[in-house]
C-alpha cells in the first residue's frame, strides 16, 4: 500500500516499527502535493522544505523511542490557523502577504505532539462559504468525479482545501474550522471524516476569527480513529481563550469500537427537509438500520426550531464577522491601498482586500447590528438561538446522540448554485443548528450516491461528549465499510 | 442658595452631569499582559492583542476587575455580581480592532453616591448612575510629519473606569467639588492616580439650562476636559451660550462640543445627525463577568479608611473643627502625617501647625507632603518642646523656620540658639519692673481704665527678654504689679 493511503493510526505504528521513515512518509506527501496541487489547488502555501526538515527531526525522535502521538505524521493546516513564520492568508487578498510571528494554540498542540505540517490548505475567504469558491487564491477542486462526467466538482466549504487534501492523499489529516458546517459539509462532499468538537473544546487563540461565538477547530481525516487521535492533540483548555472550557480531555481513541448496546439514537423529524435528495434519504435510512443492528435503540425526536436555524445563523454569523473583520483596515498589517483621507484609505483597502462574499456578510452584519435594526434582527436571533439550544438539551434528555444527514445533496459542480447566495447557504441547513447550539457533531462517509459521489451522515452529541460521536461514528464506518477512493488521488497520479 | 445665571428673560438654572474616565492603576492592560504604565517610547507597551492581530483574543485582567469593585465600594455603590462586555464598533486609526470593548448595557457597578462640601459648608450628595469598565484607545500624533500621522498604541487597551454621575450638579463650584472628591476617593483607594495632566482622569461634561421648576432641556456634551478648572469654566461658558440661544428664540441642539480654554468658548464637534452608529453587541470572545459576593466582601474588608470616614473620626477623636479635618484628609499622605504628629500630643495644636505653618512652607517651596523638609516626627518633637514649656509659641515659629532651612531637630536648634524659655520668676519680675519704670505714663493710663494697654506691657516685657519669657508667667507678673 502506498504511504499516502495509510491512516494516521497505521502510519504511526509503521513509523514506530521502522517500516518506513518519517522522511519517506512526508516525502510521499510533498511529492503528491507537487504533482496534484496545481490541479486541485488544495493548498495555498506548501512547506515542503520545512516539512522535510521536521521529518528528519521526527526520525531522530523515533530513533530514540520518544515518539509522541503524531510524530512524523504529515498534516495539512487550514490557512485560517496562524502559523509562526508561515504565511497565513485566510484565503483573502487583505492578508495575502501576512506572516504571523506567533502560532495558534491548536497548531502548537499538534507540533508539540510531533506533527509535520506540509502546507496551508485553501478555504473560502475568511471561512465564508460552502463550496470553496470564494477563495482569493482560486477554487479548490474536489478529487471526486461523477460517474462518466469530468466536470470539476466543489469540495464543499469552507474547509474545502483540507477536505480535498485529505481525500486525495495530500495529507494524512488536516485541521478544519467549523462555524456553520465548514468541517462536516466538506468532509461529506469529499468522503472523509470531519469532527466539529463542542464549542470551547479547542482553543480559538491564533485562529483567524469569522464568527467568534460559533467558530471551532476540529480534525478532518480518513478514519474516525484518526480524528480521535488528532482531536486528542488539538483539544484542551487554553487560558488565552476566555471561551475555552477547562474540563478534562478524555482518551478519545478508547471510545473507538465501544459497544453501542442500549445507546439511544434520536432521529429528528425536522431534518426530513425539503430539498433532501432521495439518495441521501436512503443513506440516512441505511445508517439507522446499521445502528439498530449495532444494538442502538432508535427514537424519534423533535427539534422544532430547526427551521429557524439557517436564518438565525445568517444574522448572528455576519453580525460577528462585521465586527471581527474591522481590524483589517490596512493600518498595522496586511495590504493597504492608499487614500487621500483616512476613510478613503479604509474604503480602498477593504474594497480591494475583501471578495464579494465577505463584503456581503460584512454588509449584512453591519445592517443587523445597526441601532434601528438591532432588536428586530440580532436580539431576536439570539432569542431564537436560545430556543434552538433548548431543543437539543431537551432531545438529549431522551437520547444519547442524534443521527441526521450532513448535507442535503452530494457535491455539486463548480458554477452550479454560485449565482444564488441563498441557494448556496442552504448547503449548511443540517449542520448549522448544532453549531448554533454549540454541540459537537461529526460527519462520517457511509456510501456512494447514484452518481458515484460520497454521502455523509451527521452525528450530533451532548456537549463535551465527543466520545459518543466517535463510538457511534466508528460503528457506522465499520458497517459502511467505506473504502472508496476519489478519482484524483496521490496513488492514481503515479 | 441656588446658583443661577441672569439672562435677558430672568434667572436660569444650570443642570450638569459628569462622565469621568479614570485610568485604572494596574500592572497590565484590561485584556492583555502588556504594561499599563504611563510613558515609554511609542509602541513599546503593546501586545499582539492590543494591536488587534489576527486570531488574538482578549483575556480579562482580574486585578482591573478588583479595582473597579473597590472603586464601586468607595462610591458606596451597588456591585453587580453579573456584568457583561460589549463591543462598540467604530473605525479609527488608533482603535486597532475596529471596536472598543466596553460595558454598555450591564456595568459592573450600579447606583452610588458621592458627598461633597461647598465653601459655605453646605453638604450635598451627587448621585452616581454607574461605573463601567472599558479599554482605552491609542493615540494619534499629527504633528510628527507634514504628510503622515503616527499612531502610538501604548495606551490602547489600558483599563478605564467610566464613572457617570446623575445630572445632580447645579453650579460650577459643585462640579469642581465633585471632581476633587472623586479624585480624592480614587487616590485613597489606589484605583486611579487622578492625574489629569497625564490624562489618567478626564471628564465629559453634560450641560443644560432651564428655568426654575422646569423639566430638563436639551443637553450638550463637552468632551474630554482635562482639568477641574476647565470643567468649571466650560460649564459657565456653555451654560451662557445655551441661555443666549434660548433667549434669542433658538433651539439648543443635542451635540458634542469641545471646550477651547484659550478662546473661552465651546465649539461644535459633531451633531447628533452625524453621530456614530456604534453597533453595540455582546463581545463573543468574552464570557459574562460573574463575581461572587464573598470576593466583593473580601475586597471591602481590604479597603482603606475613606476620606469622609477619616474626617468624621478626626473630628471625634482629635476634637478638631470639621473644616480642619476636611483639609487634613484631602490626601491620605497628609492625614497620615497629621496623625503621626498628633499621636499622644495636643491634637488641636498639631492641626494648627500642619494646616498653618507646614502647608504654608510646602506651598512656598512647592513640595508635596511626601517630601516635606520637616518630617512628622521632627514637627512632633518641636510640639513636645512647646508642650513642656521649653519654648513658647513665638519661639516655636522661629525654631520651625530654622528646621525648614537646616533640617536640624527642634531640640538642637533650641540648644544652639539658646532659645530655651525663661521661667525664672526673678528675671521676669525684674523685666516687668524695668518696663513699668520706663513707661510710668502708660501705667497711669492703664490704671485710669485703658485696659487695652495690657498687651503693650506684655509686648515690652517679651521684647526685653528677647521673646524667651514664658508668656503665662509674664501675664501673671504684670497682673500682680498693675
Amino acid at each position: 500500500m502506498s504511504l499516502t493511503e495509510l491512516t494516521i493510526a497505521d502510519a504511526a505504528s509503521g513509523l514506530r516499527a521502522r517500516k518506513f521513515s518519517a522522511v519517506e512518509l512526508v516525502r510521499a506527501h510533498t511529492d503528491a502535493i507537487a504533482a496534484l496541487n496545481p490541479r486541485l489547488n488544495a493548498y495555498i502555501t506548501t512547506t515542503a522544505d520545512g516539512a522535510l526538515k521536521a521529518a528528519q527531526q521526527a526520525d531522530e525522535v523515533l530513533a530514540k523511542g520518544e515518539a509522541r502521538s503524531l510524530t512524523g505524521i504529515p498534516l495539512g493546516i487550514k490557512d485560517l490557523f496562524c502559523t509562526n513564520g508561515v504565511r497565513t492568508t485566510a484565503a483573502s487578498n487583505i492578508l495575502k502577504n501576512f506572516v504571523p510571528p506567533y502560532e495558534s494554540t491548536v497548531t502548537a498542540n499538534l507540533l508539540r505532539d510531533g506533527a509535520v505540517f506540509v502546507g496551508k490548505t485553501n478555504l473560502d475567504e475568511f471561512a465564508m462559504g460552502s463550496a470553496n469558491i470564494t477563495s482569493a487564491f482560486g477554487p479548490v477542486e474536489n478529487p471526486w468525479k461523477r460517474n462518466g462526467d469530468d466536470a470539476a466538482l466543489v469540495p464543499g466549504g469552507s474547509s474545502g482545501g483540507s477536505a480535498a487534501a485529505v481525500a486525495a492523499g495530500l495529507a494524512m489529516g488536516a485541521t478544519g474550522t467549523d462555524t456553520g458546517g465548514s468541517i462536516r459539509q466538506p468532509a461529506a462532499y469529499c468522503g472523509i471524516v470531519g469532527l466539529k468538537p463542542t464549542y470551547g473544546r479547542c482553543s480559538r487563540f491564533g485562529t483567524i476569527a469569522y464568527a467568534s461565538s460559533l467558530d471551532q477547530a476540529g480534525p478532518m481525516a480518513r478514519s474516525v480513529r484518526d480524528c480521535a487521535i488528532m482531536l486528542q492533540s488539538m483539544a484542551g483548555f487554553d487560558e488565552r481563550d476566555s471561551t475555552s472550557v477547562n474540563c478534562d480531555v478524555p482518551d478519545y481513541s478508547a471510545a473507538i469500537g465501544r459497544s453501542l448496546k442500549g445507546l439511544k439514537v434520536g432521529i429528528p423529524a425536522e431534518y426530513r427537509a425539503e430539498g433532501l435528495s432521495a439518495e441521501i434519504e436512503t443513506a440516512w435510512q441505511q445508517g439507522i438500520e446499521w445502528l439498530r443492528a449495532a444494538g442502538c435503540e432508535i427514537v424519534d425526536v423533535s427539534l422544532p426550531h430547526t427551521k429557524y436555524g439557517l436564518a438565525t445563523y445568517y444574522i448572528v454569523a455576519p453580525a460577528e464577522c462585521s465586527s471581527n473583520l474591522a481590524r483589517y483596515d490596512g493600518l498595522r498589517f496586511g495590504e493597504r491601498v492608499p487614500g487621500e483621507t483616512l476613510d478613503a484609505m479604509y474604503e480602498a483597502t477593504r474594497r480591494a482586500g475583501f471578495g464579494p462574499e465577505v463584503r456581503r456578510r460584512i454588509m449584512m452584519g453591519t445592517y443587523v447590528l445597526s441601532a434601528g435594526y438591532y432588536d428586530a434582527y440580532y436580539l431576536k436571533a439570539q432569542k431564537v438561538r436560545t430556543l434552538i439550544r433548548r431543543d437539543f438539551t431537551e432531545a438529549f434528555q431522551k437520547v444519547d446522540v442524534l443521527l441526521t444527514p450532513t448535507a442535503p445533496t452530494p457535491a455539486f459542480a463548480q458554477g452550479e448554485q454560485s449565482d444564488d447566495p441563498v441557494q448556496m447557504y442552504l448547503n449548511d441547513i443540517f449542520t448549522v443548528p448544532a453549531s448554533m447550539a454549540g454541540m459537537p457533531a461529526m460527519s462520517v462517509p457511509v456510501g456512494l450516491g447514484a452518481t458515484g459521489l460520497p454521502l455523509g451522515l451527521q452525528l450530533i452529541g451532548r456537549p463535551f461528549d465527543e466520545e459518543t460521536l466517535l463510538a457511534t461514528g466508528s460503528a457506522l464506518e465499520q458497517a459502511a465499510g467505506f473504502t472508496h477512493r476519489p478519482a484524483i488521488r496521490a496513488e492514481a497520479a503515479k | 442658595m441656588t446658583y443661577t445665571i441672569e439672562g435677558k428673560t430672568g434667572a436660569w438654572e444650570i443642570v450638569v452631569g459628569l462622565e469621568v474616565h479614570a485610568q485604572v492603576i494596574s500592572h497590565s492592560k484590561l485584556f492583555s499582559g502588556a504594561s499599563a504604565s504611563y510613558g515609554g517610547e511609542p509602541n513599546t507597551h503593546v501586545s499582539l492583542v492590543d494591536a488587534g492581530f489576527p486570531g488574538m483574543l482578549p483575556v480579562l485582567n482580574q486585578e482591573c476587575v478588583a479595582q473597579a469593585i473597590r472603586t464601586g465600594l468607595g462610591l458606596r455603590a451597588r456591585i453587580n455580581l453579573e456584568s457583561r462586555f460589549d463591543r462598540k464598533n467604530y473605525f479609527y486609526a488608533d482603535l486597532p480592532t475596529g471596536y472598543q470593548i466596553s460595558q454598555f448595557t450591564h456595568p459592573i457597578v450600579g447606583e452610588g453616591t458621592v458627598e461633597i462640601e461647598l465653601s459655605d459648608g453646605t453638604v450635598r450628595h451627587i448621585g452616581i448612575t454607574r461605573l463601567h469598565m472599558e479599554q482605552d484607545a491609542g493615540k494619534s500624533m499629527h504633528d510628527q510629519d507634514p504628510a503622515r500621522s503616527f499612531i502610538d498604541l501604548n495606551r490602547a487597551g489600558v483599563a478605564l473606569m467610566e464613572i457617570v454621575s446623575e445630572p445632580d450638579i447645579r453650579c460650577p463650584e459643585e462640579a469642581g467639588a465633585y471632581l476633587r472628591k472623586l479624585r480624592q476617593i480614587l487616590r485613597y483607594l489606589g484605583t486611579c492616580d487622578g492625574n489629569m495632566e497625564e490624562g489618567s482622569m478626564r471628564a465629559d461634561v453634560n450641560v443644560s439650562v432651564r428655568k426654575a421648576g422646569e423639566p430638563f432641556r436639551t443637553r450638550c456634551e463637552i468632551k474630554n476636559v482635562n482639568s477641574i478648572r476647565y470643567v468649571m469654566h466650560a460649564i459657565e461658558v456653555e451654560a451662557t451660550r445655551q441661555i443666549e440661544v434660548w433667549e434669542d428664540g433658538g433651539e439648543v441642539d443635542q451635540e458634542t462640543r469641545l471646550f477651547d480654554p484659550a478662546r473661552n468658548e465651546t465649539r461644535s464637534l459633531r451633531s447628533k445627525e452625524d453621530a456614530h452608529d456604534y453597533r453595540y453587541f455582546p463581545d463573543p470572545d468574552l464570557l459574562p463577568l460573574v463575581v461572587d459576593q464573598a470576593w466583593v466582601d473580601e475586597l471591602e474588608r481590604g479597603l482603606p479608611e475613606l476620606p469622609d470616614d477619616k474626617r468624621d473620626r478626626f473630628v471625634k477623636e482629635y476634637g478638631i473643627p470639621r473644616y480642619d479635618a476636611s483639609v487634613l484628609v484631602a490626601e491620605q499622605a497628609i492625614a497620615d502625617y497629621y496623625e503621626e504628629v498628633a499621636k499622644g500630643r495636643d491634637a488641636r495644636l498639631a492641626a494648627n501647625w500642619v494646616t498653618g505653618d507646614l502647608f504654608g512652607a510646602l506651598n512656598r517651596t512647592g513640595r508635596a507632603i511626601t517630601d516635606s523638609p520637616i518630617s512628622a516626627a521632627a514637627l512632633g518633637g518641636m510640639l513636645d518642646l512647646v508642650s513642656d514649656k521649653t519654648i513658647n509659641g513665638k519661639i516655636a515659629k522661629e525654631v520651625f523656620e530654622d528646621m525648614l532651612e537646616t533640617g536640624d531637630s527642634a531640640a538642637a536648634i533650641v540648644e544652639r540658639k539658646g532659645l530655651k524659655q525663661v521661667t525664672d520668676t526673678g528675671a521676669i519680675d525684674a523685666a516687668v519692673a524695668d518696663v513699668m519704670a520706663r513707661n510710668a505714663d502708660k501705667v497711669e493710663e492703664y490704671r485710669g481704665g485703658k485696659d487695652r494697654l495690657f498687651g503693650f506691657f506684655v509686648g515690652q516685657v517679651m521684647k526685653a527678654m528677647a521673646g524667651k519669657a514664658n508668656p503665662a508667667m509674664v501675664n501673671e507678673a504684670l497682673k500682680k504689679v498693675l
